[in-house]
């Protein structure tokens, strides 16, 4: 048995760790800045000091709730709809034998050059926006839900009949506490997947939104608008994830 | 055996029958022709855009730049993951990092690289290579992690020198896993090649389908999303035969 050093050392080593990865990447961005002027790149200290000023602007937040909008519907529309398909395939073990390999083919091929097709049939809008959302980031919520359901406990299934449980029962009692941990890794992966396809759809085609300020920035020149916007979405995902992640792991630590 | 044959049956039938759903619905105009036309003027189309070779640069460019991309994430990839797994006090400091890489999108970053580079194919091959380089790394480090301890030990016993037991042990017992790292990394440099030409670029069929949909050239567009589909399609599925032999192999072995 090795030692276990004090939780305060550990966690001030591994904040420590951050910290050195941070100064590492601030000092990549100077280096590129240096090497590529401000005709490209905004150096760290400035954009910082841009995006402070940027988030007191309500074009800022106007263009903010364009994108939080157009995520919010798409995460609860996947996270429904993923659950649900997720659920009834894992249950009905052919038809999800059938689909897996479906949805695996449909999660590696590159979406992106379905979205004029998206465009055509919801218009220029929120409503292709948030479709675009919903076709990355169902996939991958049921693909874990799928398997989660797949691989649970056989004994738990055979108790919840024994019990005579009635199906509702058994999916809200049993089923569903069970494949949680699972479900939630789903979604955080699902999370990042809309994310990145609401902002692909306003960088495409949108005349709003964080996706729609980045692209603006560089054809108008405004080369610290787009630094700045990228940092903020950045770190917004990276944060979001971050709480994400740590849920993920009480879950399976606790299952 | 009957089982999986039923189960492979019934998923042919499923998606030849939903293109088939497709193309009734299409020809009996229920789907406007202005939002989709049926699959087989898209293959129709396709056919007339590569025998008049219309396409044939486009097809070129995306090729090769998802090539480079691809083959540079691949040796980084593995690489850095080989160093990393060597020195645990890196790997610990840098796993977070991994945890989290694919929450960033990294989509956001292409428009700052072609104010870097130039609206050329550099910053395409930086997209993809950004996009891929990481599954290749968690891929290589989950490979050495799983390497059995008995076989490390088995080398030592022979006395085998340290290039040989990588050549004959370690990289023979990671190569499923570093294999599932090819196979992301394949389909991750292409969707970032392609999601970079489409936002924005001079030239490659992601171009080439931006451009059709802003001229309503809905012949060309569709044709050329049926291609990027098909061949993205082929090639994951090649790849998934390939790897199930293998694993088969492994498994008889």
């Amino acid at each position: 048995m090795t030692a276990q050093p004090p939780a305060w050392l550990a966690f001030s080593s591994r904040a420590l760790d951050a910290l050195v990865i941070a100064a590492l990447f601030v000092a990549v961005w100077q280096g590129l800045y240096e090497y590529a002027g401000d005709s490209a790149i905004t150096a760290p200290l400035a954009t910082l000091s841009y995006a402070a000023s940027l988030v007191k602007t309500s074009n800022f937040w106007g263009h903010a709730q364009a994108t939080l909008v157009a995520f919010a519907y798409s995460l609860v529309i996947s996270i429904v709809l993923g659950v649900v398909l997720g659920l009834a395939l894992g249950l009905q073990r052919f038809a999800g034998d059938v689909a897996e390999p479906i949805f695996v083919a449909l999660y590696t091929i590159p979406k992106v050059t379905l979205y004029p097709l998206i465009l055509l049939i919801f218009g220029l809008g929120v409503s292709a926006k948030v479709a675009f959302g919903v076709i990355h980031g169902v996939i991958p919520i049921i693909l874990f839900t799928l398997n989660a359901v797949k691989n649970i406990n056989p004994v738990l299934l055979r108790t919840s009949r024994a019990m005579r449980l009635t199906q509702w029962q058994t999916v809200t009692t049993v089923l569903a506490p069970a494949v949680m941990p699972e479900l939630i890794t789903g979604v955080r992966v699902g999370f990042s997947l809309t994310m990145l396809g609401v902002l692909i759809g306003e960088m495409f085609a949108s005349q709003r939104g964080l996706g729609f300020l980045i692209v603006n920035g560089i054809s108008m020149h405004n080369v610290p608008m787009t630094t700045a916007v990228i940092l903020i979405v950045v770190v917004f995902a990276i944060a979001a994830n971050g709480l994400l992640l740590w849920i993920d792991k009480r879950m399976h630590r606790a299952a | 055996m009957s089982r999986q044959a039923a189960i492979g049956w019934t998923r042919v039938a499923v998606i030849v029958g939903s293109i088939l759903l497709i193309e009734a619905l299409c020809r009996l105009k229920i789907i406007n022709p202005l939002t989709l036309i049926p699959p087989s003027e898209m293959a129709a189309s396709l056919w007339e855009l590569i025998v008049t070779g219309k396409v044939t640069d486009d097809i070129a460019q995306t090729f090769s730049t998802v090539a480079i991309a691809f083959v540079l994430s691949v040796v980084t990839g593995f690489i850095l993951g080989a160093v990393i797994h060597a020195l645990p006090r890196v790997r610990r400091a840098v796993d977070p990092l991994l945890a989290s890489y694919y929450s960033i999108p990294f989509f956001v970053f292409y428009p700052l690289l072609i104010a870097l580079f130039g609206l050329n194919t550099i910053p395409l091959i930086v997209i993809g290579f950004v996009f891929a380089t990481a599954a290749m790394v968690i891929s290589t480090l989950n490979g050495l992690d799983r390497v059995p301890r008995v076989l490390s030990k088995t080398t030592r016993v022979l006395r085998m020198s340290s290039s040989s037991s990588v050549l004959f042990v370690t990289l023979p017992a990671a190569a499923p896993y570093l294999f599932t790292g090819l196979k992301l990394a394949l389909a991750y440099s292409f969707i970032g090649v392609i999601a970079g030409e489409f936002i924005l670029s001079g030239g490659g069929l992601g171009y080439s389908i931006a451009y059709a949909y802003n001229n309503f050239d809905n012949q060309t567009m569709y044709a050329l999303m049926m291609f990027v589909l098909v061949i993205a399609t082929v090639m994951n599925g090649a790849l998934h035969v390939f790897e199930q032999r293998m694993l088969r192999r492994r498994a008889r072995a």
